[in-house]
Order: C-alpha cells, then structure tokens, then sequence
C-alpha cells in the first residue's frame, strides 16, 4: 500500500462498485457527478460500499464522512488525502 | 409445490438436494424451484424419511402438487411387491392415451383409487405446465416481463378483493435520527446500522397495539398471528421487488435486524430465498425515502391486511416544545384492510408508531 497511487485508488473504486452492481460500466460513469445518480445503488450498496473500501484500504471512513465520497472524483480525492497521495 | 406469494401459479423443479431414504429435519431445504421471482429454496415442514420423489427435475408443476412423499421416521418403506397403483381400469386406459404417468398421479380422496377425473386433472396440470425446457433460466428481460406479470397478478387481486383505506400522518424523526447518528460514531464500519433499522423495529413493535393488521385474510376470515414476521420490500437490480419475511422482527435486536436486512438483500440481489421467507411475512414495510419519495400509499400484498410505507427525513418548520424548530420529519403511511380493521385504528397504530420512534433507546 505503500505505493498506493490516485490512479489504483480509482481502480480500487471501480472494482468495488463492480462487485455490489454488476452493471457498472466504468467508462460510462462522469466523475464530476453524482455516483447515485448515475448507479443504481441503495444505503445497503453504498454501505457495503464503505465497508470494502474500508478492508482494502485500511481506512475508516466515519458517517460524518460520508456527503465527501458523493462522485468519483471527490472519492478518490477523498481516499488520497486519507492515504497521505 | 408450495405457495410462494399470492402471485405464484407454478414453478419448475430445478433441483433436489435429498433423495429417497435420507432423512430430512422440519426446515431444512429439500429442494430449489425457480418461480417468476428468481430460484426459491424449499424447505420441509416435517420431520421424516424421503420415501419417494414424485416430481423430477426440470417439471414445470402448479401450486398445490405433490413434489415428494416422506414417512414418519420410524415408519417402515412401503413394501416393494404393491408397486401396481390403485387405479380403474378406465382411468389407466386414459392415462395411458393421454401418456400421463400414473405414479405422478393423486386421487382426489387421500389413499383413494385413482379415477378418470384425477388423470384429467393431472393432464390439464401438464397442459398448463408443460415444459421442461422451461427449468433453463428464461432470458433475462423475459424474466424481467414475467416478474413484472407475477407482481400485476399480485396487485390486480388486492385492488380487486382488498377495500383499502389509507392513513399518512408526519412524525418528528429528530429524536431517533440523532441516536442512530451518535450509535453509529460508536461503531465500526461494518457494524453500523442503516436508518431504516430502527423504523423497521418500531413498525414491528407498533402491531402489538393494534394486532388486527398483522396476519392474513384466508377462507373469508382474519386469521391473525401471533408473531410478527415483517415483509420488507427490497428492490431488485433492474427492477421488481419482493418481500421477504424478516422472521420475529418484533423480538430481535437492532443488530440482528440489520443482520437479517443485510442477508436477505445479498440474497435477494444474487442468492437464493428460502420458502419461508416468501410464504411468511404478515404485513409489508415499504421504504422509499432514499429514492426522494415523501409519502408511500402501498397496495396490501394479498393474503396480508395491511402494509406501512415511509418516506424520506425532511428538515422542517415543525412545533416542538412551544417554539418553531427546524426538525426531521418523515411521512409514515398505513394501507388497511377494511374487511379487518378501520381508519380509527389504524390511526392508533401511526400513533404508536410515533410514540416508539420518540424513544429510539428502547427499540
């Protein structure tokens, strides 16, 4: 983890919204907006979200925490900052 | 084959996981049936011995028909010589013309001779069901048209037969919300509750005030029941929804309920269901705040008497204590069944619902 770059962050995040809703299609998601309304997901999706996210990157991601990880790009930035990228 | 939703006709057989001679145990899970909404776990509600499998796999059956026989434990197996069915002469030339298998047929009367009407019935079964090939999971947006038509059933019948009424009434959520909130700072990630858990427990526990709308109608009568297995609609990935029972919602703790809505949504999203969980539920929560809705006004999932819907948490003017405060407020809703119960209590059932969700500790 220790040359963990923005970059495989964002992959970490495609796969795993690629494993809760199979029918995410990376290309088609505009970063800028937000991921629920472009992926169908629930608070159960986007907990387990949180939850996998939190055992792949060894980050614990309070509720509080939760209105930042809104699009891809302020997830990812989000994660970086909370690796130190 | 069981009844697996008041939209259920038939099922297929896609796999049994006993055979004859092994025992089996009061809930386990005897077979697979793929039905309108996805495969479907079947389990057992007896204790026994598989004596016999009467429906093979890949048969499309009604609701209602034999898929085994079982004996008693203890019971010996039927003797082998009288392997000849008891059947007229006239009922098995029919049988044989019409080429239905005798040993799939019942008699009408139980341990009966097989008449010319049962093969009858048991050629208009096969005509209503007929295909095998059917066990192949359909294509999926035939799959997704059938689930569709299996829902239209469902809900043609309530608007049909139920007389519903429809309450809404707007509950401060303020209290709860900020608990859950500060429960949730306490907790790990993955052990974290979702805001409808504590909905979900106070809908539950609401049904001991006014108990006539948890049950079913059946055979023209209220039957009520004295456990609350709360059926909690859970959309599926490209659309449609089921149900399933959340088994004793009113006795299990915030954790266990998170527990089981985590399990049945994996499941319903990409797993198996198991039988009891579509043929149990006595009333239905529906919870569409997330999706921005404000007010759910249901339609009672037949043979059940009522069903509660949720909206979203808004912040509000709202009175609270003397002053005008900014609050959270969700819209909750009851459809009733006015054959079973009434506007004035269902209004107690709302009412008690807002005076468990004022004191979220207790839950």
């Amino acid at each position: 983890m220790a040359t963990l770059t923005r970059e495989q962050i964002r992959k970490t995040i495609f796969d795993v919204f690629g494993a809760i809703a199979p029918e995410v299609e990376p290309d088609t998601i505009d970063p800028g907006k937000p991921l629920r309304d472009q992926i169908d997901l629930d608070s159960m999706d986007f907990l387990n979200v949180i939850i996998r996210l939190h055992e792949i990157l060894k980050i614990d991601i309070p509720e509080s925490d939760y209105a930042q990880l809104a699009t891809l790009d302020s997830t990812v930035d989000y994660l970086s900052r909370r690796k130190g990228i | 084959m069981p009844s697996l939703g008041a939209d259920m006709e038939a099922g297929t057989l896609v796999e049994w996981m006993v055979k004859p001679g092994d025992a089996v145990k009061r809930g386990q899970v005897v077979a697979v049936v793929e039905t309108q909404k996805g495969a479907i776990e079947v389990e057992i509600w007896e204790t026994g011995i598989v004596d016999r499998l009467v429906v093979e796999k890949g048969r499309k059956v009604p609701v209602g028909e034999v898929l085994a026989l079982l004996r008693a434990p203890g019971e010996a197996p039927p003797a082998a010589a009288p392997a000849r069915a008891r059947i007229s002469p006239s009922a098995r030339q029919l049988a044989e013309e019409l080429g239905i298998d005798i040993r799939s047929v019942q008699s009408a009367e139980p341990g009966g001779v097989i008449s010319r009407a049962d093969v009858e019935r048991a050629a208009s079964a096969r005509k209503a069901a007929p295909a095998p090939a059917a066990a192949a999971k359909p294509a999926e947006a035939d799959w997704h048209a059938q689930m569709r038509k299996a829902i239209a059933v469902a809900m043609s019948r309530s608007k049909r037969e139920i007389p519903h009424y429809y309450l809404a009434t707007d509950i401060d959520v303020t209290a709860v919300t900020d608990w859950l909130a500060a429960e949730n700072t306490k907790r790990g990630v993955a052990e974290r509750l979702l805001p409808v858990v504590p909905l979900m427990k106070a809908v539950a526990l609401a049904l001991h005030e006014v108990p006539e709308l948890n049950g079913s109608w059946t055979e023209g009568a209220f039957r009520p029941s004295a456990a609350v297995h709360l059926g909690m609609a859970i959309a599926m990935r490209g659309g449609g929804l089921v149900a399933p029972a959340m088994h004793d919602a009113d006795r299990k703790t915030l954790d266990g309920l998170m527990a089981d809505l985590r399990d049945l949504t994996t499941r319903v999203r990409g797993g198996r269901l198991r039988s009891s969980e579509m043929s149990d539920p006595t009333i239905t929560l529906s919870s569409l705040g997330e999706q921005g809705v404000e007010g759910v006004f249901g339609v009672i999932y037949p043979p059940q008497v009522a069903i509660v819907g949720l909206g979203k948490v808004t912040e509000r003017a709202w009175v609270h204590q003397g002053t005008v405060a900014v609050r959270k407020v969700m819209t909750a809703t009851l459809s009733g069944d006015h054959r079973v119960s009434d506007g004035h209590r269902g209004g107690l059932y709302l009412a008690a619902l807002n005076r468990l969700l004022q004191d979220p500790g207790k839950l």
